[in-house]
């Protein structure tokens, strides 16, 4: 495959779009930023960063595992991820988010040692299951070249499921995010609907990591609902913000990664980090005007 | 009148531990009621039981002639707390908006597609946040609001739904001298305007004091209840504890309870 990069834009496109892997790689990369750029506005919102990071490592050795046992990895992403959810869900308290009226917190030592123990037997699958060293760093840090028809399908399966049951639980979710007591009060399933989002979160992890690797899922479920929350502070507005810088950044790092020597991971990851970057500087900015004009 | 809230020889206990017991009391409509005592003394576990969050142990409840837990749609809470985490980025409107529906599934249309209703919720929520005078800040993300703006934002929230009783667990706590006396008189003006009655619990009664109809005064796990003037005297005071306490008052007025066991925090 010869890649050339011009001033055309339209015929680089074209050149992009003329491969089938591209052509999934796109499939795939837009489904999962959909899910990511939403589901991850609400683990911002929850505080649950750590809960997702912990998720995604936890893809890592399902991965492993599946591949070293000789099936389809995808099995052991969405296997361990939604287990992992499910067994966060069980610890005391660690389905609970930590609200913006504190909480949670104690508990980040225990899904701190359930990531310490995927990470390990990870690498004890992957030495397993020897002469695997490129596999691991595909698993790892993600690849374009790699898209399956069959995953692109699963993947959206999962996706759209996942997107259904989120807008099923949003509003409820978004009370018990910023304030549980209230909205147990107010008859909200506090417990279930922690749990069903972890699930989510759980599987939203899953199908990331496929693309961008497992250490840097994050990428796609932190950055763009940090950067979205920072630009505006309407949930419902910010969820769509979420979602579009999300497809964006993805879209782009895939093309970067197509004309350049650098693995996707990078690129999604960094163009993410600018954009974080560009709306903190725009925030800060903002808020210094503000005060003049408060002030003047 | 009729009662909103009636019990009788209620009792509660919390992982086998009777907190109190033998409680009776009435809370009639439109009552503005202090619930105090010192810490640790079931202050909160009240409210609880009164949502249903706490079943009772004992003896029986009846809120707005039902029970707990079943009319909570007619009830306003506004839970102990500490501030919002200065980060969270949420508007003020939007938090109030969840009082309304928050707990209803799926997504609220945007805009012009929710028509009528989704018209009539938003004027329900600038009314009442109109009426708590949040106008100013309520579009301000609530981290960024200080302590006295989130507080009334939270009044309007437990207000949306016109609710018949206000249950209001230590709204005053952690606000400083000029906002407890404001957020004091806005909740005496909605328990009059609104005629809801008001069941709130505070450490420090002097903020409240001249607007009180009843105090409930909980100690040694039992409650005495009356106006101000007759609980919080020496002689009822040293009945409900089975020790000595004296009630001093203050050149300007204010209470000050002396000689309670756990005392050091109590009514400064």
């Amino acid at each position: 495959m010869s890649v050339d990069l011009t001033w055309d834009l339209v015929a680089d496109v074209r050149q992009l779009l003329s491969y089938h892997f591209m052509l999934n790689a796109l499939r795939a990369g837009t489904i999962v930023a959909v899910v990511c750029g939403a589901i991850g506005y609400f683990m911002v919102l929850r505080r649950q960063s750590f809960v997702g990071h912990t998720l995604a490592v936890i893809g890592f050795p399902g991965a492993a595992g599946a591949i070293w046992l000789g099936v389809s990895s995808g099995f052991g992403y969405y296997g361990f991820c939604i287990a992992g959810a499910l067994v966060i869900a069980a610890l005391p308290g660690g389905g609970r988010a930590g609200s913006g009226l504190g909480g949670a917190g104690e508990e980040s030592a225990v899904v701190g040692t359930v990531q310490g123990f995927a990470l390990a037997c990870g690498f004890l699958f992957v030495s397993l299951y020897k002469g695997f060293l490129s596999g691991l760093n595909n698993l790892l840090f993600g690849t374009i070249t790699g898209v399956a028809d069959h995953q692109v399908i699963t993947l959206l399966i999962a996706g759209v499921l996942c997107l259904a049951v989120l807008v099923a639980i949003a509003r409820p979710l978004l009370f018990v995010s910023v304030d549980p007591d209230v909205a147990r009060a107010s008859g909200v399933p506090v417990r279930l609907v922690g749990t069903v989002y972890l699930v989510l979160l759980g599987t939203a992890a899953a199908g990331a990591s496929q693309i961008t690797g497992s250490l840097l899922v994050f990428a796609l479920l932190v950055a763009p609902a940090a950067t979205a929350s920072r630009l505006t502070a309407r949930p419902y507005l910010g969820l769509g913000l979420s979602v579009l810088i999300a497809v964006l950044v993805t879209w782009l790092g895939e093309a970067f990664a197509f004309f350049s020597p650098y693995p996707i991971g990078f690129w999604v990851t960094t163009l993410a980090f600018g954009a974080y970057l560009l709306a903190t500087g725009y925030g800060l900015l903002r808020e210094r005007l503000g005060r003049r004009l408060v002030t003047a | 009148m009729s009662a909103v809230l009636e019990l009788d020889r209620a009792a509660v206990a919390v992982a086998g531990r009777t907190i109190w017991s033998g409680v009776s009391l009435q809370v009639q409509a439109g009552e503005f009621v202090a619930i105090l005592g010192p810490n640790g003394v079931g202050k909160s576990t009240l409210l609880k039981a009164v949502l249903g969050l706490t079943p009772l142990s004992g003896g029986a409840m009846t809120v707005l002639g039902d029970r707990p837990g079943h009319v909570n749609g007619r009830i306003g809470y506004l839970p102990q707390r500490r501030a919002f985490d200065p980060n969270t980025r949420v508007r003020g409107v939007d938090i109030v908006r969840l009082g309304l529906d928050g707990d209803r599934w799926g997504v609220p249309l945007p805009g012009r597609l929710a028509g009528s209703a989704g018209r009539r919720a938003r004027e329900r929520v600038e009314e009442v946040i109109a009426l708590v005078g949040a106008g100013a800040y309520a579009g301000r993300p609530i981290g960024q609001c200080s302590g006295g703006e989130q507080q009334r934002l939270l009044i309007a929230q437990a207000l949306i739904r016109g609710p018949e009783l206000l249950v209001l667990d230590e709204p005053l706590d952690s606000l400083d001298v000029t906002n407890q006396a404001s957020v004091s008189a806005l909740i005496r003006d909605v328990c009059r305007s609104q005629n809801v009655a008001v069941l709130l619990v505070a450490h420090d009664v002097n903020p409240i004091l001249p607007y009180l109809d009843q105090v409930i005064y909980l100690a040694h796990g039992g409650a005495v209840m009356g106006p101000p003037e007759e609980v919080i005297t020496a002689d009822t005071l040293t009945m409900l504890y089975g020790t000595p306490i004296d009630v001093l008052r203050d050149r300007a007025g204010r209470l000050v309870v002396v000689g309670q066991p756990d005392a050091h925090a109590e009514h400064r």
